[in-house]
């Protein structure tokens, strides 16, 4: 499967030689597992096992919760209330099940701006990267959908305004909200559907997971320099490379052992707070809650959303070219979903020829920025649509905005790059030093 | 209609966030300490007695439990009432039982199977989950973090309402209102429900205004989360049994790379 050449399964009983001329299955599984991996990988490495661990988390805990859980608006809030007091170890599965969603963000914001940063989108994984970028998407829906199942308040205000989103497309807008929604406004037949759909992502999920990992076992992963694996023979990709079984399955499993050790703390002791207090309150469409707020894993995306009023010049000229076809609020739609888009065609928008941020001087600053940034928009989306919050959204948002379509191409041109090493061989030595003798060699933590 | 809610919604969304801002800084949440507090704090049973006897006697009067059945009275993480008098204790209330009279239905006394009722009036909330409903703290800095040591501050905005009548009161479109120093927005349309000594404990703990909040305030916390000492325990073998497992993959793991990281020589893997 993989490019990079190494040895392949040996079926050596007869009974496996029988099994692999019918179906090669316990092959597929030793060269998945025994794939060689680069042996300078750090710790921005260990997300993916993260993910992969959180969406089985997530489907055996909602495949519990679903036995319990009534998709109905006058039965809901009082099913989760049954599952959080009768069902047995239901409050801990339930609070899993939620904070398990942050989980996941976390570790998928932290796996994206990894790959930003050592340019794991860059050719030959585009392919990878959009898969990706689709599985992100997906999540995001899948999230959304799962937080108005409860039927409290902010299910409620939230599913409202987010399809309302859909709305403030010109012409067909309306009609694509109906559409989602099943009806005029948020109802019964919303909660059905976001439950359907909230139950079958995930599962479009595990599919794109497998072409995602299937794409990079092909290309071989990326690592910290950059610089690809040496495939001319077994023997070269072996100085480079170590089986991710047992080194790579080892560290990724104590990686999680520590980031669930402190998930289980919040779980236990403080479930609620990534929460809103007001989804303990029942769904109800005549009393609108004092403050919608959007879960965190949207903030950044919500602030650019709201960003772009018809004060900004840029929505001023859109509307003016577009006859007001384009309005403030379709233009904050196009800005969240542009975001994500933008953050898709990095592939085609890095012009540089290093891969990796470690030898790129000038990029290594655009970067760290563009992480501030996040975080600035994450701030701001949480806060009052007024000054100066909004203020500072539209200049992390034009940020956010100038990162992908102005420096990224510019700094290919303009930067001129460290030396990077020649092998990955020579990076790991190069943090390993052989000892010459004599005392134990001090040890550096590869970054 | 679509529309108007949307537009509704965005208005909320811009406009009252500065007002909860605002109206938060005007309300003022005493930090009261409860023994439930922390990663290691339990429900005090006696406590939560004693707020099911203000419960009783004062706040169900309009206020119903909707999602407390009377058998978790006698969960031992909570009131720990004796299973004999968890049986009297519902059959003090009446609850519809559809199958009653082939299918007409009728009133019965309640069992323990059965759940507290709902409000008696319209504009009482139920009160089974309001201690979770509502968050006291936010800090520092708007983050949240100290929840982990204090809770959300639910049960303690509970005991601040109760105790923050400040004696004013005026007149809305008929209705009374009362200000509150808690209560967002200042005025509340709950007439001040205790004064002190309005129930009498059994076990002669102090009964004013402040002592009879608290009890309550427990007790609303242990009907919103009744299975807290449960998930505290949940979460401690948890962190417990997880560092055990890092602490032996980590060992497990420096040991497997350890030849490839600390070689004698150049390309000799020892």
């Amino acid at each position: 499967m993989s490019g990079i050449p190494h040895d392949h399964y040996q079926p050596n009983t007869g009974g496996e030689r029988w099994l692999h001329r019918r179906l090669p299955i316990v092959g597929l599984l030793y060269d998945t597992i025994m794939i060689p991996t680069p042996k300078n990988l750090n710790w921005m490495w260990i997300w993916g096992i993260v993910l992969m661990f959180t969406l089985v988390l997530q489907i055996a805990t909602g495949i519990v919760l679903v036995m319990h859980y009534t998709p109905n608006v006058d039965l809901a809030f009082a099913s989760v209330e049954h599952i959080m007091r009768d069902v047995n170890g239901g409050f801990m599965l339930r609070y899993m099940h939620a904070n398990g969603a942050s989980l996941f963000f976390v570790a998928v914001y932290a796996h994206i701006f990894r790959g930003l940063y050592y340019g794991s989108y860059k050719e030959p994984r585009e392919v990878t990267w959009i898969i990706g970028i689709l599985i992100y998407l997906l999540m995001m829906g899948t999230a959304f959908m799962g937080y108005v199942l409860p039927w409290g308040q902010m299910s409620f205000w939230g599913a409202t305004v987010i399809t309302g989103l859909f709305g403030a497309i010109p012409f067909i807008g309306e009609t694509i909200q109906t559409w989602l929604l099943g009806g005029p406004a948020v109802g019964n037949y919303t909660l059905t559907r976001f439950f359907s759909l909230h139950y079958l992502f995930p599962f479009v999920i595990l599919g794109l997971v497998i072409v995602h990992v299937w794409a990079f076992h092909h290309t071989g992963n990326n690592n910290p320099t950059g610089v690809e694996v040496r495939r001319t023979s077994k023997e070269e990709a072996a100085k480079d490379t170590v089986p991710f079984w047992p080194y790579y399955v080892l560290k990724d499993l104590f990686a999680l052992a520590v980031i669930l050790a402190v998930f289980f703390a919040i779980v236990g002791f403080m479930p609620n707070y990534l929460g809103h207090p007001d989804n303990y309150i029942e769904a109800n469409p005549l009393q609108t809650p004092a403050h919608i707020v959007p879960e965190w894993y949207f903030l950044p995306f919500y602030a650019i959303l709201r960003a772009f009023t018809s004060e900004v010049w840029v929505v001023q000229i859109a509307s003016f070219v577009t006859g007001g076809i384009i309005d403030a609020k379709f233009f904050g739609v196009l800005a969240m979903f542009g975001a994500i888009a933008v953050m898709a065609l990095a592939p085609w928008l890095d012009t540089s020829s290093i891969r990796s941020g470690r030898y790129r001087p000038m990029f290594k600053w655009w970067f760290a920025l563009l992480v501030v940034d996040f975080f600035v928009l994450m701030w701001c989306g949480a806060m009052p649509a007024e000054e100066p919050y909004a203020s500072i959204s539209l200049i992390a948002a034009a940020y956010w905005f100038a990162y992908f379509l102005v420096i990224l191409p510019l700094l290919g041109v303009i930067e001129k790059p460290a030396r990077q090493p020649a092998t990955i061989e020579e990076d790991f030595n190069a943090h390993y030093a052989p000892n010459t003798g004599g005392s134990q060699t001090l040890v550096k933590p590869a970054e | 209609m679509l529309k108007a809610i949307t537009i509704s919604a965005a208005l909320a969304l811009g406009l009252t966030a500065g007002a909860v801002q605002a109206a938060e800084s005007e309300s003022h949440v005493v930090d009261y300490d409860f023994s439930f507090e922390g990663p290691f704090g339990t429900y005090d049973s006696m406590q939560l007695q004693r707020g099911l006897q203000v419960y009783t006697e004062v706040c169900s009067a309009c206020h119903g439990l909707r999602y407390v059945a009377f058998r978790s009275l006698a969960e031992d993480s909570g009131p720990n009432l004796p299973a004999d008098q968890v049986r009297a204790y519902a059959e003090f209330y009446e609850v519809w039982d559809p199958d009653l009279f082939d299918g007409e239905g009728d009133f019965r006394p309640a069992k323990p199977t059965d759940h507290f009722p709902e409000s008696a009036m319209n504009n009482a909330p139920d009160l089974s989950l309001m201690a979770k409903a509502r968050a006291g703290f936010h800090g520092p800095y708007g983050l949240g973090i100290n929840q982990f040591f204090r809770g959300i501050g639910g049960p303690e905005y509970l005991a601040s309402v109760l105790t923050g009548y400040t004696g004013e009161t005026r007149e809305e479109a008929g209705a009374v209102l009362y200000e509150n120093t808690a209560f967002p927005g200042g005025w509340i349309a709950m007439p001040p429900p205790l004064y002190g000594d309005d129930v009498t404990y059994a076990d002669g703990a102090p009964a004013d205004v402040e002592s009879l909040s608290k009890d309550v305030s427990a007790f609303l916390m242990w009907t919103a989360e009744p299975k807290m000492m449960a998930r505290k325990q949940a979460g401690f073998v948890g962190v417990m049994m997880l560092t055990v497992l890092a602490v032996l993959l980590y060992l497990t793991n420096k040991r497997i790379w350890a030849p490839l990281k600390h070689r004698t020589k150049e390309g000799d893997t020892a």
